[in-house]
C-alpha cells in the first residue's frame, strides 16, 4: 500500500478539560474527496488547525507523504502543500478580488520581487483564469468585502487553490450559504478542484452534499473518530444515524 | 550601602507613587474604553497647575495653611470635573472601536489642544507651592531623615490600590463597569447604561491623573512640559504591569521606582533611562506586560 | 492630468527660494520631515502605528554629527552613511519591533526613541547632552561652499531626491511586497496560511520606513547645522504621524504635501497666534472625522468591515 498523502496519528489536544482531540487517527489518500461530518464542537475545525500547525498537539503526529509536519508553522505547512479556505472566509477586504487572487499568486511563486508591480510577470494572468474556473471574473473588479457570502466562500477557496496544493482543507464550504445556491457552489468547487487534480479534505454540515460529493465520510465525535466509510455504508450505521444525522 | 540605599528607595518609591496615580488612570480608562489616551499625561500637569495656584492662593489670601492638604485633593476633582464628562463625550466616544492608529491619533490631537490651553491659562513660567510639605515635616528614624509628606505619597497610593479593587468589586457601579469590561456588548445588551459607566471612568481616570499632578506640587512644583514626560512614564508604568491592571500597575512603579534607585545610586546617568529599559525587558519576555493576557482568536 | 500637476508642482517648489528666500529653509525641513512621515505611512499601511520614529530621524542626524567629528565632510557621504546607520537600526530595533502589533507595537516604539532620547540627552561627555552637537558646512559632491550657498543646493538635492527617493518606494508599495504589506494589516492570518513569512514582510517594511526617516535626518542635521535631543522626543515622532495623516496615507505624495502645507502654514501662522498646537490639534481631530477620505485605508474598521 502507498504513503497517504496526509495520515494523523493519535493526536490529543484538549481546552480547559475538554478534550477537542482525543487520539484522532485519520488517513488521507491521493486524490480522494474526504468528508468530515459530526456534532457541532466534536473538534472537526481543532483538526484543521491541528493539520495546519496553528495550534500544536499535546501529542500525536501529523504526517504528510510520510514525513512529520507536527507544530510547524502554518506558513511552512503551506509552502510543502497543504492549503486551507476557513469556515468564516479569510480576505483581503479592502483590496479587489483580483489583488486577493493576485496576493495569492505572487504568494505562491515568490513575493521577493520588490521593483515589479504586483500584475507584472504574468500574475495577473494566471489570477484571472483562477477567477475565470470559478465563475468570479465578473467581479474581478469589485473590493473583496463587497461581495456576498457565497462569493466570498468561493473567492477564500480560489485563494487557497491558487497555492497550487496538494491537499487542500475546506472549513464548511458551503454554511452560510442558501440551500438552492449550495449545490451550485458545490459543483462549480468539484469541477475546479478535479481540474487542479487536488485532494480535498471538506467539513460539511450538510448530509446531502456529503452524500453526494465525498468518495469518504469520516465521522466525528468527542474529539474521535467514530466511524468511517462510503457514504452509503455509513450513512446505513444506527450509530451514526441516531448521534450525528439526527443531530444535524 | 543600606544608609544611602534606604532613603534613597523612599524617595524613588514616593515618585513612582505619584506616576502610579497616572498610570492607573491610564489602565482603568483602557479597560473600559479600551482606548489608550496619549493625553492622559496632560491632566497631570493640568491638575498641578491648577494645585499649585489654588496653594498659592490660600496662601496668599491668609487662609488656614492646612486648608492646602483638602485644596490638593479638591484640585483634582475640579480638574476631573471640567474635562472628564466634556472629553470622554465631545471626543473619546467618536473613537471607540475605532484601529488604534485613529485612537493614538485623536488623543495625540487632544494633547496638542490641552498643551496650548493650559499654556494659555497658566504661562510658560514655573509655580512652586510646598506648604503641605513643610506642615508635615519629618521623622528621624535610625539617623536618617524621611520627608513625611513622602511617606504619606505612598501610603496614598497603597490606599488608591485598596480602594478602586473595593470600588470595582464592592459596590454597585463598580460591578457595572467591571462588566462592560468583561463583555461590552453583552452589558449593553442586558440593559446596563454604558455611557454612564464611560463617562464615570472616563472621569475617575482623569481625577486619578490630576490628582497625581496636583500631589506633586509641594515636591516637584508645575512647569510646562511635564504632560509629556508624564504620559510616557505613565505608558512605560501601565505596559510592565499590563494594560487593564490596577494591580498590575502598582507592581510596575514599584518595580520602576526601585530601578531607578538602583540606577540613581550606581550610574546616575542612566536615572532617566531605567524606566524604560524595564519596559523593554519586561515587554520582550511578557509581551502583554507582567499581569496581562493575550487576547486570544477564533477561526 | 497627474504628471501635469506633479510637474507644475516641482517647478513651484523650485522657484519659490527665488521668489521668497525666507522660504528655502522652511521648505527644506518641510523635505526632511516629509521623508521621515512617509517611513510613518510606509508602516501605517501595514496597520502599524509607530509613535517613536523620531529616533531614526535622530540616529542619522547624530550618525552624521559624530561622522563630520571625526572627520568626514562631504554631502554626498554623510548623507548616505547617515541614512545607512538609520536603516541598519532600524533593522535591529524592527526585528524586535514586528513581533508586536497594534497598542503594543506603538507603545515599544516609543519606548525605545525615549532610552535613545534620555541616552541622548544624559550623555554629555559623547553627544554634548542637552546643549547638542554643531555640524559644519559640508562640501557638496567635493566642492567646497559657504552656508548660503550650500543651503541652496541643499534644497535641491532634497528635491531631487524626493522625486527619486518617492519613486522608489512608489515602486515597492505597488509590488507584490508592498500589497503583502497592506495584507498584513488587514487579514494577517490569510497571509500566514499564503505561507508568507508575516515578520519578514513586517521587518523590511521597518527598516526601509527606518531608512527614510534617515534620510529626513540627514537633510535636517545638515539644513539646522545644530542636532539636539529634542529630534527624538515622542512629541516630535507624534507629529510625524500627524503630518503623515494630515497629508493622507494613499500615495507617496501625501507625506510630503502634509508636511510642505503644514511647515509653510506654521511659519505664516506664528507670526500672527500662539495657540499653534491648538489649531493642529483641532485640525487633526477634524481630518479624522470628517474627512477619512483624506486618510485612505486607515479609517476602516479593524477586522476589514467596510468604512
Amino acid at each position: 500500500m502507498t504513503t497517504p498523502l496526509l495520515q494523523a496519528k493519535d493526536l490529543r489536544i484538549a481546552f480547559y478539560g475538554v478534550k477537542a482531540a482525543d487520539g484522532v487517527n485519520l488517513e488521507i489518500r491521493e486524490g480522494e474527496f474526504l468528508a468530515i461530518i459530526g456534532p457541532n464542537g466534536s473538534g472537526k475545525t481543532t483538526f484543521l488547525n491541528l493539520c495546519t500547525g496553528y495550534l500544536r498537539p499535546s501529542s500525536g503526529e501529523v504526517y504528510l507523504d510520510g514525513k512529520p509536519i507536527t507544530a510547524m508553522a502554518p506558513r511552512t505547512i503551506a509552502r510543502r502543500g497543504i492549503a486551507r479556505a476557513f469556515q468564516i472566509p479569510q480576505l483581503f477586504l479592502d483590496q479587489s478580488v483580483l489583488d486577493n487572487l493576485m496576493i495569492a499568486v505572487a504568494a505562491k511563486r515568490g513575493i521577493w520581487v520588490p521593483f515589479k508591480a504586483l500584475g507584472a510577470e504574468g500574475r495577473r494572468q494566471e489570477a484571472e483564469e483562477l477567477l475565470a474556473l470559478v465563475g468570479l471574473d465578473r467581479e474581478a473588479g469589485q473590493l473583496a468585502g463587497t461581495l456576498p457570502e457565497g462569493r466570498r466562500k468561493l473567492l477564500d477557496i480560489v485563494i487557497a487553490l491558487a497555492l497550487k496544493p496538494r491537499l487542500v482543507l475546506l472549513d464548511e464550504p458551503t454554511s452560510g450559504v442558501s440551500t438552492i445556491e449550495r449545490f451550485t457552489l458545490m459543483e462549480t468547487l468539484m469541477g475546479a478542484l478535479r481540474q487542479a487534480k487536488v485532494t480535498a479534505l471538506f467539513v460539511e454540515h450538510d448530509m446531502d452534499v456529503v452524500q453526494r460529493y465525498a468518495d469518504r465520510v469520516v465521522v466525528w465525535d468527542s474529539g474521535s473518530v467514530m466511524a468511517e466509510g462510503p457514504p452509503s455504508v455509513v450513512f446505513k450505521d444506527e450509530r451514526v444515524l441516531r448521534n450525528v444525522v439526527g443531530v444535524a | 550601602m543600606l544608609d544611602t540605599l534606604i532613603p534613597l528607595a523612599v524617595d524613588g518609591l514616593a515618585s513612582a507613587a505619584l506616576i502610579f496615580f497616572v498610570a492607573v488612570g491610564l489602565t482603568l480608562v483602557f479597560s473600559v474604553l479600551r482606548v489608550l489616551n496619549v493625553a492622559h499625561g496632560s491632566f497631570y500637569s493640568i491638575g498641578a497647575y491648577v494645585a499649585a495656584s489654588v496653594g498659592l492662593w490660600i496662601a496668599g489670601a491668609g487662609l488656614n495653611p492646612w486648608l492646602s492638604f483638602p485644596a490638593l485633593i479638591l484640585s483634582a476633582a475640579i480638574v476631573a470635573a471640567l474635562f472628564g464628562p466634556l472629553v470622554e463625550r465631545c471626543l473619546m466616544r467618536w473613537t471607540y472601536g475605532k484601529s488604534e492608529a485613529i485612537q493614538i491619533l485623536v488623543t495625540f490631537g487632544l494633547f496638542l489642544i490641552l498643551e496650548d490651553l493650559q499654556r494659555i491659562v497658566f504661562g510658560v513660567s514655573s509655580l512652586a507651592e510646598d506648604t503641605p510639605m513643610q506642615l508635615l515635616g519629618s521623622t528621624r528614624i535610625g539617623g536618617v531623615i524621611y520627608l513625611n509628606y513622602q511617606l504619606l505619597l505612598i501610603a496614598l497610593a497603597a490606599l488608591v490600590v485598596i480602594g478602586l479593587r473595593v470600588l470595582l468589586t464592592k459596590t454597585r457601579i463598580g460591578r457595572l463597569v467591571t462588566a462592560v469590561v468583561a463583555d461590552r456588548e453583552m452589558a449593553q445588551s442586558i440593559g446596563i447604561n454604558t455611557n454612564r459607566v464611560f463617562i464615570l471612568s472616563f472621569s475617575l481616570g482623569v481625577f486619578l491623573a490630576a490628582l497625581g499632578g496636583a500631589l506633586a506640587t509641594p515636591t516637584a512644583g508645575a512647569a510646562p512640559g511635564l504632560g509629556a514626560e508624564t504620559m510616557v512614564l505613565a505608558f512605560a508604568v501601565a505596559a510592565i504591569g499590563g494594560l487593564g491592571q490596577i494591580e498590575g500597575a502598582a507592581l510596575a512603579a514599584i518595580i520602576v521606582g526601585l530601578a531607578r534607585v538602583l540606577a540613581i545610586y550606581f550610574a546616575p546617568e542612566l536615572d532617566a533611562v531605567a524606566p524604560y529599559i524595564v519596559m523593554l525587558v519586561v515587554l520582550l519576555i511578557r509581551p502583554y506586560g507582567l499581569f496581562g493576557q493575550a487576547a486570544t482568536r477564533r477561526i | 492630468m497627474r504628471a501635469a500637476l506633479f510637474l507644475i508642482a516641482l517647478v513651484v517648489l523650485a522657484l519659490a527660494p527665488v521668489a521668497a528666500p525666507w522660504l528655502q529653509f522652511v521648505l527644506t525641513l518641510a523635505i526632511a520631515k516629509g521623508f521621515a512621515a512617509l517611513g510613518v505611512a510606509v508602516l501605517l499601511r501595514g496597520g502599524l502605528i509607530s509613535i517613536g520614529h523620531a529616533m531614526f530621524y535622530a540616529v542619522s542626524a547624530y550618525a552624521i554629527a559624530f561622522l563630520a567629528r571625526a572627520g568626514v565632510n562631504e554631502f554626498v557621504l554623510l548623507l548616505l552613511l547617515g541614512t545607512f546607520a538609520s536603516a541598519v537600526a532600524g533593522l535591529v530595533v524592527g526585528a524586535f519591533m514586528v513581533r508586536y502589533r497594534a497598542i503594543f507595537f506603538a507603545m515599544l516604539n516609543l519606548a525605545m526613541s525615549m532610552v535613545l532620547y534620555a541616552l541622548i540627552s544624559k550623555l554629555y561627555g559623547i553627544t554634548g547632552g542637552t546643549d547638542g552637537m554643531r555640524l559644519a558646512v559640508p562640501s557638496f559632491f567635493g566642492v567646497t561652499l559657504d552656508k548660503a550657498r550650500f543651503d541652496t543646493a541643499l534644497y535641491y538635492a532634497g528635491i531631487v531626491l524626493m522625486v527619486g527617493v518617492g519613486y522608489g518606494v512608489q515602486r515597492y508599495l505597488a509590488s507584490p511586497l508592498g500589497h503583502a504589506l497592506s495584507a498584513v494589516h488587514t487579514n494577517e492570518l490569510r497571509l500566514e496560511y499564503l505561507g508568507v513569512p508575516v515578520r519578514i514582510v513586517l521587518l523590511i517594511a521597518y527598516t526601509i520606513s527606518a531608512a527614510l526617516a534617515g534620510i529626513g535626518g540627514a537633510i535636517a542635521a545638515m539644513a539646522i547645522g545644530h542636532i539636539l535631543p529634542e529630534f527624538a522626543f515622542w512629541t516630535a515622532s507624534g507629529h510625524l504621524v500627524l503630518v503623515a495623516v494630515l497629508g493622507g496615507i494613499g500615495g507617496v505624495a501625501g507625506p510630503f504635501i502634509g508636511s510642505l502645507f503644514l511647515e509653510v502654514l506654521h511659519t505664516v501662522a506664528v507670526g500672527i497666534t500662539d495657540a499653534w498646537n491648538l489649531i493642529i490639534g483641532v485640525a487633526l481631530i477634524g481630518v479624522i472625522f470628517f474627512l477619512p477620505s483624506g486618510l485612505y485605508g486607515l479609517l476602516r474598521r479593524r477586522s476589514g468591515e467596510p468604512a
